[in-house]
């Protein structure tokens, strides 16, 4: 039976036809949906961990307890993981394991753009790249075998448009793995020097048979139709490829990005008159030709920066530009927004309107550095607005006036260390912590403070204010505030920027997207006592504008928080 | 030759059920078929934009500038910022329903007048229709994502019934009878 399936959910249905016992992830675009439909599957355990390198963790122990696992991750997730990542290329796994990593070409919802194959290089792994539904399903597949027959772990790497892609998949049914006898072998997994330095030589003759397997795997296939020009390309680049090209040139499509064959590469180059290398982002395939003695059109025509397109192959190899038309008028854009009722846009509001210094995080509250709010100065990784912070205020002193900003979930992932490290170190900074119950950017799924799992299961409802007194955040300097009460918010804020110890403030109020939130009704406008002032405008919400000089809410959108109520002097809303 | 087919629109507007319904009409017509969506930050109220291609054989997710035989849109602005996208002698059916972006909520930019005629000075073949008005007169504004989908049956490229069975199998069981009520209107409306 074939199915349109999204890439991840393909990859999903690959690891239960592959017989895949345990699943430990965390969200992260564009990854997030494959283990979101792993947990549909109850033959498959799958959980979220708090953070990716915990994640990888467990899905490796669950590895070497002779179960087939797995972990998914977006890219900067396997920065977190990377620790792990690179020593059990020299442990090996016992059941298959196979890391899932999604790249984002284009920084479609990531603060940077690194290319994971890196990873694979350097950590001496081997790696497979699906370009559609159906190889991601297959390539899942194929990578547990790999996995087994080569003892390491596979990186099976993903982009946003493989990912978030449907196609038709061709559905297989599940076939069981046993569980493998465990035999204590410390010799192979205690890695201390004596032992880990054996394991080198053991990584080297894997990679060493990798590379000879490259050579033939069907992995990599060759398509040719009689031209003299040759493409060499991997992952979703090759539908670009395709579709600018089509039968006007021959293909090397490499299915196995790492370790990269040599001699089928060599033969395939011999073979054409031009060879050109199409991949998006870092020159890997190309250096790997270059380092052949191969000459290839590659990055001095293509970019190293952005997502590729059938469109920029037809511009900048065959000259042909699109043809099109467009109105003459201005179109604004129209960047993502914090949604309405957002329970975060209250805190935004405030911390602008008192000056403070934001050291922000990842999530949906990073939303808060665009206008009108305008108020974050910093976001650079998971959990970096705390740790950051305490460096700024040791060297800065208290001139200036901070806070950082972090999620729920965020704080469970990373946030935890960064406020250690200000208790133990007699830091003295003000944290936020936005607990709107629900890991929002990526879509409402479950982490340690809600009280729920993956799989639906009820879990201890771990509390905010325990967990940072036992951190040794004192007691009176732990603030519980509803962030839609700007009075009672603003209070807080000045209280404990004035203070001169550690303090968190929980911002608690659940995503207004949440099923469960309840929604007022719509703000309605008295035109009487409006006099277009535009205090209202000032939060940043989409729901209003101002028509004819009076405030005007849409109805359609409004959730009726009632910020917007707070912010108006004249009772008009 | 593939069909190429964009909707266009903000995030919250029920694009992903729509491209849903397109993707498997294209099955139920035994197409090869690509659907790109967009997930994470950019569905916050961004623009949001999916495309669904479909024949023989189809390879790339995207469809690129002067590409997209049809495109369909729930919002102005939004078909003005991907008409680029539409190739020459495409179609496009759009709503008319308006959606500030924050740069013109802020007072930063001006949402430009006057969308549909300009486009069809350009010798743009377009037709606007109010949806989420259709949608009501069916029984429920939340159908007007099919609405969209009925308005432009005749030039999808499906055969009617397949569609109006996609549309029948994507939508929740509970609001059937009104979404296909919507998609008959619609259907009657576009056809005059």
């Amino acid at each position: 039976m074939k199915k349109l399936l999204l890439g991840n959910e393909s990859v999903a249905r690959g690891l239960y036809e592959a017989g895949v016992k345990f699943v430990s992830s965390y969200p992260g675009t564009p990854s997030t949906e494959i283990t979101e439909n792993t947990s549909l599957y109850p033959e498959i355990y799958s959980e979220w961990a708090p953070n990716e390198k915990v994640a990888f963790e467990a899905a490796l122990g669950a590895a070497i307890g002779g179960g087939r696992a797995f972990c998914g991750m977006k890219h900067v997730g396997l920065n977190v993981a990377a620790d792990p990542l690179f020593v059990t290329a020299y442990t090996g796994i016992g059941g298959g394991f196979v890391i899932g990593v999604a790249d984002d070409p284009g920084m479609h919802s990531s603060q940077n753009e690194q290319d994971s194959r890196h990873y694979a290089i350097s950590a001496k792994l081997p790696m497979v790249e699906p370009a559609n539904s159906a190889e991601c399903k297959d390539f899942a597949k194929i990578a547990y075998e790999i996995s087994e027959q080569f003892d390491t772990p596979v990186i099976l790497r993903l982009t946003t448009r493989v990912s978030h892609s449907r196609s038709p998949v061709e559905l297989s049914e599940r076939v069981e793995h046993d569980i493998k006898p465990y035999e204590k072998d410390p010799a192979k997994h205690v890695m201390m020097p004596a032992n880990a330095k054996k394991r080198h030589y053991v990584v080297e003759e894997h990679l060493a048979a990798l590379a000879e397997f490259a050579e033939t795997t069907e992995l990599n296939k060759t398509e040719i139709n009689g031209s003299n020009i040759g493409i060499i390309t991997a992952g979703n680049c090759y539908n670009y490829a395709k579709e600018a090209f089509g039968k006007d040139a021959d293909f090397l499509k490499l299915g196995m990005v790492n370790p990269l064959p040599k001699k089928l590469i060599a033969d395939f180059a011999a073979s054409h008159e031009t060879v050109i290398v199409i991949e998006e982002l870092d020159p890997v395939i190309e250096n790997h030709c270059r380092s052949l003695g191969i000459n290839v059109i590659g990055k001095d025509v293509l970019p190293l920066c952005g997502e590729y397109s059938e469109e920029l192959l037809r511009e900048k190899l065959l000259g042909i530009e699109p043809d099109y038309c467009e109105i003459g008028a201005q179109i604004p854009g129209r960047p993502p927004v914090l949604c309405p009722g957002c329970p975060h846009r209250g805190v935004f509001y405030t911390l602008k309107k008192l000056g403070l210094r934001v050291s922000g995080d990842i999530g949906c509250y990073t939303l808060g550095a665009v206008a009108p709010l305008n108020a974050i100065d910093s976001v650079y990784c998971m959990g970096a607005s705390i740790s950051s912070l305490h460096g700024t205020v040791k060297v800065r002193g208290e001139e200036d006036k901070y806070v950082s900003v972090i999620g729920d979930s965020t704080f469970m992932h990373s946030g935890l260390t960064g406020l250690v490290n200000v208790v133990y170190n007699g830091g003295n900074t003000t944290n936020i912590i936005l607990d709107n119950s629900i890991t929002g950017m990526t879509g409402h799924q479950d982490n340690p403070l809600t009280g729920k799992t993956l799989m639906g299961n009820p879990a201890p409802n771990l509390c905010l204010e325990d967990i940072c007194a036992s951190l040794g955040v004192s007691r009176d300097h732990i603030r519980a505030v509803d962030p839609n009460d700007l009075s009672a918010l603003e209070a807080v804020i000045k209280e404990e920027t004035a203070a001169n110890c550690v303090s968190v403030i929980i911002c608690r109020r659940p995503c207004a997207l949440l099923k469960s939130v309840k929604k007022n009704p719509p703000i309605k406008v008295n035109e009487d006592k409006c006099i277009g002032c535009k205090s209202c405008m000032k939060i940043g919400c989409p729901c209003i504008s101002i028509v004819g000089k009076k405030a005007k809410i849409d109805e359609s959108m409004c959730v009726g928080c009632g910020l917007c109520s707070q912010m108006c002097k004249f009772g008009a809303l | 030759m593939s069909k190429n087919i964009m909707i266009v629109g903000v995030g919250g507007q029920g694009s992903l059920l729509a491209s849903k319904i397109l993707g498997k009409a294209a099955m139920d017509s035994g197409c090869d078929v690509k659907v790109s969506e967009v997930h994470g930050m950019s569905q916050r109220g961004g623009s949001v934009v999916t495309y669904v291609r479909f024949g023989d054989e189809v390879y790339s997710p995207v469809i690129c500038k002067g590409d997209a035989d049809v495109i369909l849109s729930f919002e102005l602005l939004e078909t003005a910022r991907w008409l680029p996208n539409l190739k020459n002698g495409g179609v496009i059916v759009t709503s008319t329903q308006q959606i500030n972006p924050m740069p013109v909520i802020a007072g930063m930019a001006e949402y430009p007048d006057e969308i549909v005629s300009d486009m069809k000075a350009l010798g743009v073949d377009v037709r606007a229709f109010d949806c989420m008005a259709i949608a009501e007169e069916a029984g429920n504004i939340k159908a007007s994502n099919v609405a969209l989908i009925g308005l432009a049956a005749d030039v999808l490229g499906f055969d009617h019934e397949i569609l109006r069975n996609a549309v029948a199998a994507c939508v929740p069981a509970k609001a059937l009878e009104v979404n296909l009520a919507a998609f008959d209107l619609a259907v009657e409306k576009a056809r005059g």
